[in-house]
């Protein structure tokens, strides 16, 4: 083989484990974050015992859960049972690969050892990027929908059942408010996308001509993600914890850790197609200050993600799906016919 | 170009190494001890009665035909968004004819009543 394409598999794998870690760390920061809060909003102190303000509940947590028991009932659908919770952790994280993080000469190109070794500030640049996320972004449905089947149990199966129906409605207007987006930046080229919105002091950010689609984005991915209002597949106080209801010690984790990995993948890619990804005044100078940009958008997503949840009752199950079918699916069409039209007219 | 995907294929090799080890964690690291109650389907404490496999009347099935229907319809409309720019109002006027044929039939489904709960 080629000692150069090897050099570059070794360092796209480094970075890739790198970046899955990370993505952990984001999900076990994101369980205590959240946490704390929600506590604040609801004027408690939340996790506070554990270390200097509760930081250290994260290592905590994790231990408890790798130390549980593991119970696997006897009237599961074993193998299905056990696959399930990684099927919904895999696409939740496969997602990110796409996702561009800095200006692309991120590092200049060194050599060590007579090997050149390039590092990209994204893991994939796909020319689909775009219909690449949608679909891994449909994919995170099976793994909730089989872990609620194969549990063997009603509330399960429920649950199950009700995360199919949401995600995939979902998933409809949260497509076509994209369209937008694409015929603006003429791409699915997530860089591309990034690049459109670089001019103008990387101020051009397409939040400014596509503020609906913006909404209309926002809202399917929390639907997509299962967070509160839309916590439709868990709901508590009706069943137990829907899809989850069998699941225990890291099993469990890994369900919780797909929910947050998709909240936080879906932040990233909502600050890229909408907020500018990384660019912002200077970004294109110095592309260590995109890096920050860029985090600082997704925690801001992030923060108000968690005021949603705090602040918003959940929907009853009907009327989501009435509020998909008959409000954001036809509204995200009419987005996207005015702004082809509009577009059309001004510029064609 | 296909080599341009070779990341995502490692990442999903990642990715299942990373859900494997942390399913297998505590399996080595937990205790065992067998009690039978454990073993049950949680019902609320209430006795357990009947399996969950039977026959449960699904009102999706409706929401998955039109999900198909729509999705497949929309990702048509993809390729010719990366075109916007290029195919100008020829591309405009037929993606526009296209798009009403799309309204026309989520008029008829709505009037039919399949977007209502019962």
């Amino acid at each position: 083989m080629d000692p150069q394409l090897v050099t570059d598999l070794v360092v796209h794998t480094i970075l890739i484990v790198i970046v899955a870690t990370l993505l952990m760390g984001g999900f076990a920061a994101m369980t205590v974050v959240e946490r704390k809060l929600l506590g604040r909003f609801t004027l408690r102190y939340g996790p506070n015992r554990v270390g200097k303000f509760g930081t250290l509940q994260v290592i905590a947590d994790m231990f408890k859960m790798f130390f549980k028991e593991e119970v696997v009932p006897d009237h599961v659908d074993r193998a299905i049972y056990l696959m399930a919770p990684g099927m919904a952790l895999v696409p939740a994280m496969l997602a990110f690969a796409v996702v561009p993080i800095a200006q692309a000469p991120f590092v200049l190109p060194f050599e060590v050892f007579g090997y050149t070794i390039t590092v990209n500030p994204w893991i994939a640049d796909i020319n689909v990027g775009v219909l690449y996320i949608l679909a891994i972004g449909s994919l995170g449905t099976y793994g909730v929908v089989l872990g609620g089947w194969s549990s063997n149990n009603k509330y399960s199966l429920l649950g199950g059942l009700r995360t199919s129906a949401q995600m995939l409605s979902y998933e409809l207007p949260m497509g076509v408010a994209l369209l937008g987006v694409i015929m603006l930046a003429g791409s699915l080229q997530l860089t591309q996308i990034v690049d459109f919105q670089n001019a103008w002091l990387g101020l051009r950010w397409f939040i400014l001509f596509q503020p609906i689609a913006f909404i209309i984005f926002y809202i399917c991915s929390l639907a997509e993600a299962g967070r509160a209002p839309f916590d439709l597949p868990e709901t508590e106080n009706e069943l137990i914890a829907g899809f989850a209801t069998e699941y225990g010690a890291m099993k469990f984790g890994l369900f919780f850790g797909a929910e947050y990995i998709h909240m936080i993948v879906v932040s990233f890619i909502m600050a890229t197609l909408f907020l500018g990804g990384w660019s912002g005044p200077f970004a294109t100078q110095v592309p260590l200050l995109g890096i920050v940009y860029l985090l600082l958008k997704v925690g801001f997503i992030l923060f108000t993600m968690i005021w949603v949840r705090a602040s918003t009752p959940r929907v009853r199950f009907d009327k989501l799906m009435k509020f998909n079918w008959k409000f954001l699916l036809p509204l995200s069409i009419a987005n996207a016919a005015v702004t082809a039209l509009v577009a059309g007219v001004i510029f064609f | 170009m296909p080599i341009d995907y070779l990341p995502i294929l490692i990442m999903l090799l990642v990715a299942i190494v990373m859900a494997v080890v942390s399913l297998a964690m505590p399996h080595m690291l937990g205790p065992k001890i067998f009690n039978k109650a454990k073993q049950e389907t949680i019902e609320s404490g209430k006795l357990n009665y009947g399996d969950a496999r039977r026959r449960v009347p699904v009102q999706y099935y409706m929401v998955a035909m039109l999900f198909i229907l729509f999705d497949v319809e929309v990702l048509f409309l993809y390729p010719y968004a990366v075109l916007f720019w290029d195919l100008k109002w020829f591309g405009l006027v037929q993606a526009g004819i296209f798009v009403l044929l799309l309204v026309e039939s989520y008029v008829y489904v709505w009037k039919k009543g399949v977007l209502n709960w019962e």
